[in-house]
This record gives structure tokens, sequence and C-alpha cells, in this order.
């Protein structure tokens, strides 16, 4: 799976949880989750299950820890496609 | 770590009179919680919700799913998890519901709550959760969420 796609399903699972949806029209890899798109902390596992679901993968709770930006969420997920 | 009893669990609810809203908690293990508690007839807040004729408050009864759904069963799964010094630096706090009402509670009635766990991980508890009264019917249900956070 190319990476931009996977971007652009990252960014559509991170968006029900987003709280500042301008960030949303110039999301990018280096966008943080939590301080740019204000997704509240105690909605990361949803987001994870949310990953897992989404691309059938499992993500360990010590990877999430690393787990920033959207690039960071991109580059995990890729590892594991 | 360690496998918690039911009044080991009960005794380390944070919750106490007049915002305790678990008497005893019937079941308990990884999965599911079944605890109760009955409402006092002379609790305050029937006083104001409302005069002359008291229900109890929907948020009460939301609380009282949380203080069995989530804290009660989020300190059990916490404690097979973590140390009792870890355990004691931790408070669980509300993070999110959903919550739909089926009937009314009326002072000195008793509710069963029934959680159970959809998910626990990195110390957030998801919960199924049910109340119902003694003759079986449903009062409230939703699914509730919490996170064991630094105190």
């Amino acid at each position: 799976m190319e990476e931009t796609e996977v971007f652009e399903r990252v960014v559509k699972i991170l968006t029900p949880w987003v709280k500042n949806d301008e960030a949303l029209t110039s999301v990018g890899m280096e966008t943080s989750i939590l301080d740019d798109l204000k997704v509240n902390s105690a909605r990361l596992v949803d987001v994870v299950i949310a990953f897992e679901d989404d691309f059938d993968i499992e993500i360990a709770d010590e990877d999430v820890d690393q787990v920033n930006t959207v690039g960071d969420a991109v580059n995990l997920i890729s590892g594991k496609l | 770590m360690a496998d918690l009893s039911k009044e080991e669990v009960l005794a380390r609810v944070p919750q106490q009179d007049p915002f305790r809203f678990i008497d005893e908690i019937h079941e308990l293990d990884a999965d599911h919680i079944v605890a109760s508690y009955r409402f006092p007839e002379d609790a305050d807040f029937y006083r104001g919700h409302f005069p002359g004729n008291p229900i109890t408050p929907g948020v009460i009864l939301v609380e009282t799913m949380a203080q069995a759904g989530v804290v009660a069963l989020g300190l059990y799964l916490c404690a097979l998890e973590r140390s009792p010094e870890e355990l004691e630096k931790l408070v669980t706090v509300f993070t999110d519901a959903n919550v739909e009402f089926s009937g009314t509670v009326l002072p000195g009635q008793r509710v069963t709550t029934v959680g159970k766990k959809t998910f626990f991980r990195r110390l957030k508890l998801r919960s199924e959760v049910e109340m119902r009264l003694d003759d079986g019917s449903v009062v409230c249900s939703g699914v509730l969420s919490g996170m064991g956070v630094p105190r």
C-alpha cells in the first residue's frame, strides 16, 4: 500500500475525534495529533483500535507511546502492512 | 499484581458517602461485574429533584453505572497488571459515555448494575453497562469509559 493511501486513511480515521477542524485543512505528516488536531488524549486508545480494525493489524501498547504526529502513525502502520 | 477480591475492590473505590453508589459487588472477574445499590429515601437530591415528586436524577444513575462498570471493574483490572504501589498513584477518571434511559428509580429502590468489558488497554476501560430494578426492568444502559491517570 502506498504511503499516500495510508496517510489518507489515517486522516479519515482521525477525523471524528479532531476538535480543531481548521488544522485538518492543512494536515500533513508533521501535524501533531494531540497539539494540532486537538484529539483528546483519552481517545488515543479508540484511535489505535480504529487503526487496527481498518488496517487489520495489531499495534502494541508500547508502540503507541512513540506516536505523536500523523506521520508517526503512518510510519508505524506502514511498517506492519 | 494482585487478584483482588470483591470486598478489596469495593474498599478501594474512592467515592465515599454521600457520593458512593455501590453497596455490594456480587460478581467480579476480568470480563464483568455485577453490583447493587439501594437509593436511600432521604438522599438530599430528592428535595430538589423534584419537590413533591422525587425521582433519582439521570446523572446520578450514570454515575452509579460508572462506579460499578468503570471504576470498580477498572480497579480490579488495573490490579491484575500493576503493583499495589502503582495502583495507589492512579485515579480513575470518566472519559466518555453514551447512555439511554428507559425507566426511573424512586427513593428506596434498589438497582443492580451489570458491566461487561469491551476493552481494557493502556489503563483505559470501556464497558457495556446495564442497570435494572429488582423487578428486572431496565432503567438505563449504555457504553461508558474511563481511564486510570496519575493522581
